[in-house]
């Protein structure tokens, strides 16, 4: 791909959501972090993920200073390094999940391993495993000139992070510069299940739209069923990560397949 | 030594900005950020992006403010004893090929080292944003037992985030911001060290922004940390700069100070950053040494990264997986360093050199025996390097006597006392302090 073509249109992300908008309701979003347990079992959940009902699968690279998440995620990703998880092997997870299903697969990161590969060889091999684009929790659009230009010549989303906290200012300018959706943080907080969904997650929503957003993706804190369907009434996607990687965690990928499937009737007009 | 200037993307811009100051060019002081060349930046969740807004803010508009600075000045004067001695090391000299050699006295400071500087700072701009709590990473202990003084003096509540592994190592330093009314948590993730703690206390900003400060404890972070930690100990450098041209009548030959974040380096650093007869040099900890991969000499052998929301020299594999750092002392052990050191090495108007474990140790020892002051052992490594430059300068011109060298003694070495006894063999075997010693603990 290169940056000429229409780049919207070419969206895996955009399209996965555009293909739930089309069936009435919103999207499915799941993370597992690569190497949790191990490649294989990421490879054979993120599978799992997708066969029950999941639209988009997000891939997390463990990292050693992982200032986002909270202690079930934390504990995992340090688990996969302690094993000898290297970054490259992402590639793998995601071409391992793109080859076998239909599902939009992002890759979740801290921002210096990319720096480390080199952003542009990054992305050339995100692109070649059939990846759609990164999420990037530590990365706001002012320093992100080197991936918004790798990302438009290989045809990459920029999935971006707006907050509670952020301006309407720094609404529109992080709207502008996301490709496929927006990540809207529900909570000012770090990853791991809540009881409840934070009231602030429908104004953030919201907010983005009003900035300009065409599709919003709610994350932080969902675990369950209900919330999902508490989130689906006002976003475009719901994301559940820190329920899904304690799913694998106590019991497997079966286990990550039985959760997929109860959060998928979150969505599922006649149980609403 | 000099380092190379590899990977560096903007090597060239940045050796012009040192020809043209080496030309009478622009200052290279008072350095604004967000950017120090192709350093520091913001690379930092959005969630914490308006913090640091609201944290430039208040701060740009306290430097203006003449109350604010009157209020800094009263408790530099009134409160943490400034300004500091200069203190001429005589006995100490001759070992440092007969150059003479300044103390600033940092360690004469409430609580005993610079930290007090930047933390009265930071807590009375929590107060001008209307915090209630602060919360701190620390190491050894010190940037916790000065923020726990702060929160102390002004009535702020006060967390403190620190590594499992050093509450245990630094059991005393726990009881002292216990005593001081902070709260201390211990951090069990990571490698349950500094850089740990720094996350843990990320973590915790994020959740409590609206009512809370996150005080950092050295130059290094998301803008406007680097400039605003800077700004606060700019106070050592002014003032050795104009104690050195009363009690010698002239500017030094070169400037040593340690470098862990850097803050103190940065701090005294900056008052002859502009002096282009001064040479200045940073001291990294070696370790055990720099071929053994047990060191934190972040600036001789890291690469260009981000850690802790700024780009600088980082301590990473080649995944981009920060690497553990060791020293002697705890508050050089960083894997990181503020940005604007990387850019003063880049430039090469900073020269940046590791100092292992075994040389701070002499140097310590040597203060002690010499002048009757127990160094820190961080500021150990900048006496050690000093011992190094004074006999280059020596070398260089055989009347070592006309030369001067100016040392930041960034801190006393009381906190240091059950290491080094251990370090020496001082202690009786038998002894409950060794006991505690070989367990690494510090008295």
């Amino acid at each position: 791909m290169t940056g000429v073509q229409d780049i919207t249109s070419t969206s895996k992300s955009a399209a996965a959501i555009d293909k739930a908008r089309a069936e009435g309701r919103a999207a499915l979003i799941g993370y597992l972090p690569a190497g949790f347990p191990s490649v294989e079992d990421t490879i054979a959940a993120g599978i799992a993920l997708a066969e029950n009902g999941a639209d988009l699968i997000e891939i997390g690279i463990p990292y050693s200073d992982p200032v986002m998440d909270g202690q079930v995620i934390q504990a995992a990703t340090t688990e996969a390094l302690a094993k000898g998880f290297s970054v490259r092997q992402v590639f793998d997870v995601v071409a391992g999940i793109t080859s076998k299903t239909d599902a939009a697969v992002l890759v979740m990161t801290y921002w210096n391993p990319v720096i480390r590969m080199g952003v542009d060889e990054f992305s050339r091999r995100l692109s070649e495993a059939g990846g759609a684009g990164l999420i990037t929790p530590d990365l706001i659009p002012d320093e992100a000139a080197d991936w918004m230009e790798a990302s438009d010549k290989y045809g990459l989303d920029r999935v971006f992070l707006v907050a509670p906290s952020s301006s309407p200012e720094r609404m529109r300018r992080t709207v502008d510069a996301s490709r496929g959706f927006v990540y809207a943080v529900s909570i000012m907080g770090v990853t791991g299940a809540r009881s409840s969904v934070s009231s602030a997650a429908k104004d953030v929503v919201a907010a983005a739209k009003v900035a300009g957003a065409e599709r919003v993706c709610v994350g932080l804190g969902v675990s369950t069923a209900s919330h999902v369907r508490e989130i689906a009434e006002y976003a475009d996607g719901v994301i559940v990560g820190t329920a899904l990687v304690a799913a694998i965690r106590d019991g497997g990928v079966d286990a990550v397949a039985a959760l997929t499937k109860d959060l998928r009737t979150g969505l599922n007009k006649e149980v609403a | 030594m000099v380092r190379l200037m590899v990977d560096a993307p903007t090597a060239g811009s940045d050796k012009d900005a040192v020809d043209a100051f080496l030309q009478g060019g622009p200052s290279l002081r008072h350095a604004p950020g967000p950017y120090f060349g192709s350093y520091g930046g913001r690379w930092m969740p959005e969630s914490l992006i308006a913090a640091l807004d609201e944290l430039e803010d208040t701060f740009e508009k306290a430097k203006a403010d003449p109350e604010f600075i009157a209020q800094i000045a009263d408790l530099n004067k009134n409160y943490s004893g400034r300004p500091s001695l200069l203190t001429e090391a005589k006995r100490f000299s001759a070992h440092a090929g007969g150059v003479r050699v300044f103390l600033k006295r940092e360690d004469l400071n409430h609580t005993g080292s610079h930290k007090i500087n930047n933390v009265l700072g930071q807590a009375l701009l929590a107060k001008r944003m209307g915090k209630t709590r602060v919360i701190a990473e620390t190491g050894a202990g010190q940037h916790g037992v000065a923020s726990a003084t702060a929160a102390a003096l002004l009535g702020l509540e006060c967390v403190v985030y620190m590594g499992a592994e050093d509450c245990r190592r630094q059991a005393l330093n726990v009881a002292r911001m216990e005593l001081l009314g902070a709260t201390v948590i211990p951090v069990t993730n990571g490698s349950q060290t500094l850089k740990d703690a720094i996350n843990e206390a990320l973590r915790d900003w994020v959740a409590n922004v609206g009512n809370t400060h996150y005080l950092l404890g050295t130059a290094a972070g998301a803008h406007p940390f680097p400039a605003l930690v800077r700004y606060f100990h700019e106070v050592i450098g002014e003032e050795a700069r104009a104690q050195i041209l009363d009690q010698a009548g002239r500017l030094p030959d070169a400037v040593c100070a340690c470098i862990g974040g850097g803050s103190n380096a940065i701090g005294i650093f900056h008052g002859f950053l502009d002096d282009p007869s001064v040479r200045i040099y940073g001291f990294e900890a070696g370790g055990d040494g720099v071929d053994t991969g047990r060191h934190a000499a972040t600036i001789t052998l890291g690469k260009p990264g981000v850690l802790h929301g700024a780009r600088s020299y980082l301590m990473q594999d080649d995944d981009g997986q920060t690497i553990e750092s060791h020293s002697i002392s705890a508050g050089l052990d960083y894997p990181g360093v503020g940005p604007e050191h990387s850019y003063l090495a880049d430039i090469g108007r900073v020269s940046y050199e590791p100092i292992t474990d075994s040389e701070a140790m002499d140097a310590f020892r040597l203060l002690c025996r010499t002048e009757g002051i127990i160094p820190a052992i961080e500021s150990a490594h900048a006496l050690a390097g000093a011992i190094k430059v004074g006999q280059r300068l020596a070398a260089e011109d055989g009347d070592a006597s006309s030369k001067i060298v100016l040392v930041n003694l960034s801190g006393r070495g009381d906190k240091d006392v059950a290491t080094a006894a251990e370090w020496f063999d001082l202690l009786d075997k038998d002894s409950a302090e060794a006991e505690i010693g070989k367990e690494g603990e510090q008295l």
